[in-house]
């Protein structure tokens, strides 16, 4: 039996997840809790959130996200990915800016116009 | 002559000039300061934000995006880079920029500044005045939109959320970050920050511990960190020094109320904001006041709701709705920091009104309590309550309105 705390929400709620019950979920208040507490324990994956360099937008650094969770051990290796991105404006809030990072499966994506 | 002025073109502003529009006003401005919409969400560009508003887990950036496009489509007027010099309480708003000084004249204003940071000055550090010492926030502009890093190896001082957000986005950037320190026996931030900004990168916590000293000329060169005791006094003997170039304080924000002040608005001391009643209008009829200029919220999908009924009641006030003086108070009760609203016109329309309260205590299970004299009104269960999360409840205005004072407190399990 593990206990967690579920990151899901900012409601927080204290997960207790039983390894040897075929991951069984405790604790959760919603469909999600008892989705993370299964994973956390066997695949953990998180959103990236960070910053691209971008040419001739309003400031030097455009916000972006993975527009789903990674693997938690690869958070690393798409910093230094995302570390070699150029853009040059415009860009749209949501627009692809890297596809499949990593191979994945999991797309990069602007967080705002500039 | 506008209809509605709203000062501040932050989460709060933005959220409180579409519900005024939605509610039929036309000639509303919004008036900000920077050079662009959004306010503070520009900079967190970390995720978490609209799951209450949007149903959607969203950075910053996108959660303001949302509201910008919606006000696209308004008649709501933009001012950026202005600045308003003073408010009066016949709702001249003065105002600079660029292009020069210019008055504004409004039917109704809603007061949406945001907050600012406490510094270093604010805890009264004791050392030398090396650079290095930044706000959380501070650096996480230069950072995220800059494109700036403040240091390499750096110490976290306060866990409240910017300060836990940073300590992961400074280590994504590639700095050491050795320690977050907090004075009190609990975190100030959410759980979920501590788990994935802390305990993802294994970066201790030191609860119960605080900076006694900082090092150095020109750069910070360390810093001494010691355990304090019930008292908040460091204990001697317990120094833990650390050798870092940066020192980030999040050690809390302060409701930014200069102009509300110099207005005569009536002020809360515990929240540093004005007080108000339940529809977000302040001691000054037609002024209303939302978002973290009233009290520093957790959540920004709070904040839009706050605030869109701020902009909901300003429409009824230029509409000529007007309320009685009869109202009841609000009162802090047994672990409970300060309520929002203060106040509540007993002649509402509403059936129910939001409540927002703080608990200075951690408790495990236990309940809040809504009471008159002995008398107990409504009663909330709750499985554990902590100063770092807001709490809410909605109570029915029928059950209120026989009261003119109207206790919030909370009972259980402390910890």
């Amino acid at each position: 039996m593990t206990e967690l705390t579920c990151i899901v929400c900012p409601v927080g709620c204290r997960l207790k997840v039983d390894e040897e019950n075929g991951y069984a979920v405790k604790g959760n208040t919603c469909k999600r809790g008892e989705v993370y507490g299964k994973n956390e324990l066997q695949n953990p994956t998180r959103v990236l959130t960070t910053t691209v360099a971008i040419e001739g937008g309003t400031h030097g650094r455009c916000p972006v996200r993975t527009n789903g969770a990674i693997p938690k051990s690869k958070i690393f290796e798409a910093m230094d990915v995302l570390k070699k991105l150029r853009l040059t404006a415009p860009v749209r809030c949501g627009e692809v800016v890297l596809k499949n990072i990593l191979g994945t499966g999991i797309d990069v994506i602007a967080t705002r116009d500039m | 002559m506008y209809e509605l002025a709203v000062i501040g073109g932050g989460p709060a502003g933005l959220a409180a000039a579409f519900s005024a529009y939605q509610n039929g006003l036309k000639k509303i401005v919004i008036v900000e300061r920077d050079r662009e919409l959004g306010g503070i969400l520009n900079q967190c560009i970390h995720n978490g934000f609209g799951l209450h508003r949007f149903k959607e887990e969203l950075s910053g950036p996108e959660y303001a995006h949302r509201y910008i496009e919606m006000l696209n489509d308004t008649s709501v007027e933009v001012k950026l880079d202005t600045m308003v010099i003073e408010i009066t309480p016949d709702k001249k708003i003065y105002t600079t920029n660029p292009s020069g000084y210019e008055m504004i004249e409004a039917e109704s204003i809603v007061l949406a500044m945001g907050c600012r940071e406490r510094t270093r000055g604010a805890i009264s550090i004791p050392g030398t005045r090396p650079s290095g010492v930044f706000t959380a926030g501070a650096a996480q502009r230069y950072l995220n939109m800059e494109g700036l890093m403040a240091g390499s190896r750096v110490v976290i001082l306060g866990s409240g959320d910017i300060g836990l957000i940073m300590a992961r986005r400074m280590t994504l950037e590639g700095a050491k970050v050795l320690a977050c320190v907090e004075l009190m026996p609990y975190s100030g931030g959410l759980n979920r920050n501590i788990v994935q900004c802390l305990h993802d990168y294994n970066i201790p916590l030191y609860l119960s511990h605080t900076v006694t000293e900082i090092r150095g000329t020109k750069r910070l060169e360390g810093i001494t960190v010691a355990k304090v005791d019930e008292n908040r006094r460091p204990i001697p003997g317990t120094e833990m020094n650390f050798e870092c170039d940066t020192l980030l304080l999040s050690v809390g924000l302060i409701p930014e109320n200069e102009l509300t002040r110099a207005a005569g608005i009536d002020m809360d001391a515990r929240t540093n904001g004005s007080r108000v009643y339940e529809n977000m209008e302040t001691s000054i009829g037609g002024v209303f006041a939302c978002g973290n200029a009233v009290h520093v919220h957790d959540l920004v999908d709070y904040v839009s709701d706050e605030s869109a009924r701020a902009g909901a009641a300003a429409a009824e006030y230029v509409k000529g709705v007007r309320h009685k003086s009869d109202c009841a108070l609000f009162e802090n009760g047994y672990a409970v920091t300060y309520t929002v609203p203060q106040k509540l016109h007993k002649d509402t329309k509403a059936e129910k009104i939001d409540l927002f309260f703080r608990v200075n205590k951690v408790f495990g299970k236990s309940r809040i309590i809504v009471s008159s004299g002995d008398k107990e009104i409504a009663g909330f269960k709750r499985q554990f309550m902590v100063p770092g999360e807001m709490q809410h409840i909605i109570l029915p205005v029928d059950k209120l309105r026989e009261f003119d004072s109207i206790k919030i407190s909370a009972e259980g399990e402390e910890k």
